[in-house]
C-alpha cells in the first residue's frame, strides 16, 4: 500500500492532566524515505519529542494517542502489541536521546550492554557479539575500543557516552534512526565531533534519520528536509533550502531572523519574536501563533489556517497564502 | 584615580579542594588559573569557553561570592579583594542561567524585585517602594499587572526579566550575566538580549556576559575573552574575533559552531578537534591545550605560553602565534 519507510497521518496525542487535556500533538502528517535526513525544529513544548515517542509507543502516562496512524515499513505501528513493538525497537528503529544515561544502564559495562542488545535481536554467539561491539565502538570513533568496551558508562565522558549510545543503536543495522536533541547537552567542539559522525554514518548505513533539535545551524548542516512545529502542529515543511531560502510561514521567518547575523557588528538590535511561548492548556481558537504574529488578520483569530502547497514538497499553514493566492477567505 | 577602569581583575586564581577526607588525599580543581581582564564603564566583556572551563567560577569570584585563592579585584581602581562587600553589593550584581531555580517560588514578583531594596533600606516608605518596583518592572518590559503574581505563572523569558529587574534594583554599575539566555527558546533569547543592550544604553551598566554561544557573545560584547581549562587564551574586540582569530583553540571553537545557512555549511571546511577537555584536577603541563591542538610542538608540552599583545586590544597566549609573528 505505501512505499514510504515511515508514514504518519494526522497523528494526535494528548496528555490528560488534572488541569485539563494538553493537546501535545495536534494533527501531524509526514512521510520519510530511506536514506533521508529529516530535521524537526520548534520551541520547547511544541510536541517534537512526544510525536516520536508515540511512534515507538513510549508515551509517558497520562499521554495517549487520540487519533491518526503511523506506518513503519508498511506495518501499522499503533496496532502492534508489546512484543511486536519490542522487536522493532532497538532493531529496525534506533533511538538516541539528549541524555545518554536514559539508554545506558549504569550497573553494566558498555560491552555487556552491547552484547545483550545484539543477543536479543540476532542469533550471534557471545563472542561474535563482543567482536561486533568492538567494531561498532571503533566505527563511532572511540579510541582503544578493546579496552573501553570493558568500562562502565560513568567512566566515559559525555561525548563518549553519546558515541556509545549511537554505537548501540547501530548494532542491528536500523532502518530508521531517531535522534532527539543528541548534542544539546554537549560542548560545541564535542557537538561538532558527533555531527561529523552522524554525517559519516548516513553515507555508510543508508538509514533514514529523524533529528530533533532547536539549533537551526545543525539543521542546515545535515538535514535534507525540515519540519517546523508550533503548538503541536506542523506549520511548515520543505527541503532545507526551502526553509532557509524561501521560508513561507511567519514563525519560520521569525526564527531565522531572530538569530544574531554573522556579518553584523552588533549595532543593530536583533528582531525577536515578541510575546511568550504558547500555553497548550489555553490554545487560541484560530491560529496558535496569532498572539505573536505581526501579520495576524481577523480570520486568524477564529479559524485554523489550512495547509497551503508552496511548491513541490513545500507546505505552509498560514492564512497569508490565501491572500497571496487571491482566495476568498470566509469569515465565520 | 579618575582614569582607572571601572573593573579590573588581576591574576585571579580560584582552586577548589576535592577529597581530603580520612582516606583520600586532598586534591585541587584548578577552576580559574591566573585570569586578568579589565572592563570599562558601560561596556560588555563577553566570556566564552566550554563547560567546566571556569567561566561561572570566575564570575562569582570577582563578585566575592567565592573568595579568590589569590589575585586582586579592583573597582574604580580601589582594591576590594578583602573589602567588606555589603556596601559594594549594590554596585555589583549577578543574573543566573536558570530562571526557574533562581527565584523564590513563595514570593510574589513584586517582593522578589523589592527584596534588595528592603535589605539595603533603600526606600523611605511603602509608596516609594511600590513606585521603585513598578519602575523596575517597566524597565524590563513587565507591568503592574505582574506585581502580585508568583514565578510559576511566568514563562522562562519572563522569569529571566524578573531576575534582571531584581539585579537592577539598586542601580548597579557592574553586572555579571551568567548564561542569562541559555535556558530560553531561540525566539525568546533575542528579546532578552535586546533588553540587556537597551538597559545598558539607558543606564550605562557594564556587563561581564558569560555564554557558550559565540554568535550571541559577539553580538552583545565589545571585547571577548576565550577561556580554556581555567585560563584566558585570547582576548580581542568582538569584531576581530571572526576576522582574525589567532589562538588555535579560538579557531577550532569558531569552526565548530554550526552556521544556519545551508550553502555556507556545505562549502566550509571545519577543524574538528579530537578528544575531550582534560580534567582541571590534573591539567596538562605547558600549554593546557596541547593535548588537542593540531599545531602542538615540543615547547608547548613543556612551557606555559606567555600572553602576548598581537595588536592593541588583542592578546593571545600561544607559542605558535608568538613564533609566527616573530616576537
Ligand atoms: N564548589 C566547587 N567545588 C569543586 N569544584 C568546583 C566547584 N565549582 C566549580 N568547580 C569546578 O571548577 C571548574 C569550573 O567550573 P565552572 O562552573 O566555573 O565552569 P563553567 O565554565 O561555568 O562551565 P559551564 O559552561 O558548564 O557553566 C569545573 O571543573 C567544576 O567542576
Ligand atoms: N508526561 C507528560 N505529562 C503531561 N504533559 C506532558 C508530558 N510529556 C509532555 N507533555 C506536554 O506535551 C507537550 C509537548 O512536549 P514535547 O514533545 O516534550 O515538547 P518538545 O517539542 O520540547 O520535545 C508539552 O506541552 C509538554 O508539557
Ligand atoms: S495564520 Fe495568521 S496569525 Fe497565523 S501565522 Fe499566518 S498570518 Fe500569522
Ligand atoms: S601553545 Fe602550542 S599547543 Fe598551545 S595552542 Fe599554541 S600551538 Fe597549540
Ligand atoms: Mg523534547
Ligand atoms: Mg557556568
Amino acid at each position: 500500500m505505501s512505499d514510504h519507510l515511515l508514514e504518519i497521518k494526522d497523528l494526535k496525542v494528548s496528555f490528560f492532566t488534572p488541569a485539563g487535556e494538553v493537546k501535545a500533538v495536534n494533527g501531524v502528517t509526514y512521510d520519510l524515505d530511506e536514506g533521508r535526513v529529516l530535521g524537526i525544529v520548534g520551541e520547547s513544548g511544541s510536541g517534537k519529542s512526544v510525536s516520536v515517542s508515540a511512534m515507538m509507543q513510549l508515551l509517558a502516562y497520562p499521554g495517549r494517542v487520540v487519533g491518526g496512524s503511523i506506518h513503519f515499513n508498511g506495518q501499522d505501528v499503533l496496532a502492534m502489541n508489546a512484543e511486536q513493538i519490542q522487536a522493532i525497537r532497538g532493531k529496525d528503529i534506533g533511538m538516541i536521546f539528549q541524555d545518554p544515561m536514559t539508554s545506558l544502564n549504569p550497573v553494566f559495562t558498555v560491552g555487556e550492554q552491547l552484547v545483550e542488545t545484539l543477543r536479543r535481536h540476532t542469533k550471534m554467539t557471545r563472542a561474535e557479539a563482543w567482536q561486533r561491539g568492538i567494531e561498532m565502538l571503533r566505527l563511532v570513533g572511540i579510541n582503544n575500543p578493546e579496552q573501553r568496551i570493558k568500562q562502565y558508562p560513568h567512566e566515559f565522558s559525555g561525548g563518549m557516552r553519546q558515541r556509545a549510545m549511537i554505537a548501540m543503536t547501530l548494532l542491528c543495522n536500523p532502518k530508521l534512526l531517531i535522534a532527539d536533541e543528541p548534542t544539546t547537552a554537549l560542548d560545541v567542539t564535542i557537538q561538532a565531533q558527533i555531527m561529523d559522525l552522524m554525517k559519516r554514518l548516513r553515507e555508510q548505513i543508508n538509514a533514514a534519520i529523524i533529528l530533533i533539535t532547536h539549533d537551526l545551524g545543525i539543521v542546515s548542516d545535515i538535514c535534507d528536509e525540515v519540519i517546523v512545529m508550533y503548538a503541536g502542529r506542523i506549520v511548515e515543511r520543505g527541503t532545507t533550502d526551502d526553509i532557509f531560502y524561501r521560508p513561507a510561514h511567519p514563525y519560520t521567518r521569525g526564527l531565522l531572523r531572530c538569530l544574531p547575523r554573522l556579518d553584523s557588528d552588533g549595532s543593530e538590535p536583533l528582531e525577536p519574536i515578541e510575546g511568550t511561548p504558547v500555553d497548550l492548556l489555553a490554545l487560541p481558537k484560530g491560529c496558535a501563533f496569532a498572539p505573536r504574529c505581526k501579520n495576524c488578520m481577523k480570520v486568524c483569530l477564529t479559524q485554523q489556517p489550512p495547509v497551503f502547497q508552496m511548491g513541490e514538497g513545500h507546505i505552509s499553514m498560514c492564512w497569508l497564502h490565501a491572500l497571496e493566492n487571491n482566495e476568498e477567505v470566509q469569515e465565520q | 584615580m579618575s582614569n582607572a577602569p571601572l573593573f579590573e581583575a588581576r591574576n585571579i586564581v580560584k582552586n577548589f579542594q576535592v577529597g581530603g577526607g580520612l582516606l583520600s588525599k586532598a586534591r585541587y580543581v584548578h577552576a580559574v588559573d591566573d585570569v586578568s581582564l579589565t572592563i570599562e564603564k558601560g561596556e560588555t566583556f563577553g566570556l566564552v569557553g566550554e563547560s567546566g572551563c571556569g567561566k561561572s567560577t570566575f564570575g562569582r569570584t570577582i563578585l566575592r561570592l567565592y573568595e579568590p585563592t589569590s589575585g586582586q579585584i579592583l573597582l574604580d581602581g580601589q582594591d576590594i579583594t578583602h573589602a567588606n562587600m555589603r556596601p559594594l553589593r549594590k554596585r555589583m550584581q549577578i543574573v543566573f542561567q536558570d530562571p526557574y531555580a533562581s527565584l523564590d517560588p513563595r514570593m510574589t514578583v513584586g517582593d522578589i524585585v523589592g527584596e534588595p531594596l528592603d535589605i539595603q533600606d533603600a526606600c523611605s516608605g511603602k509608596e516609594e517602594r511600590r513606585d521603585r518596583i513598578l519602575e523596575l518592572l517597566n524597565l524590563v518590559g513587565l507591568n503592574s499587572e505582574h506585581m502580585n503574581r508568583y514565578p510559576h505563572e511566568f514563562s522562562g523569558g519572563q522569569r529571566q526579566r524578573v531576575s534582571i529587574a531584581r539585579a537592577m534594583a539598586l542601580h548597579p554599575d557592574f553586572m555579571v550575566c551568567d548564561e542569562p539566555i541559555s535556558a530560553l527558546d531561540v525566539s525568546i533569547q533575542a528579546q532578552v538580549i535586546n533588553m540587556l543592550m537597551e538597559l545598558q544604553q539607558k543606564l550605562g551598566m557594564a556587563y561581564l556576559f558569560i555564554a557558550h554561544d559565540l554568535n550571541v557573545v559577539r553580538h552583545i560584547s565589545k571585547h571577548v575573552g576565550v577561556m580554556y581549562l581555567g585560563s584566558l587564551v585570547e582576548v580581542c574586540e568582538a569584531n576581530s574575533l571572526y576576522r582574525n582569530p589567532m589562538h588555535p583553540y579560538t579557531q577550532a571553537l569558531l569552526s565548530a559552531i554550526p552556521i544556519p545557512d545551508p550553502e555556507v555549511s556545505r562549502s566550509r571546511r571545519r577543524v574538528v578537534l579530537e578528544g575531550d577537555v582534560p580534567s582541571p584536577i590534573n591539567p596538562p603541563q605547558g600549554c593546557k591545550f596541547h593535548t588537542r591542538c593540531p599545531y602542538a610542538m615540543d615547547v608547548c608540552r613543556q612551557q606555559r605560553p606567555e600572553t602576548i599583545t598581537v595588536e592593541p586590544g588583542h592578546t593571545c597566549a600561544c607559542h605558535k602565534v608568538k613564533q609566527d609573528l616573530g616576537l
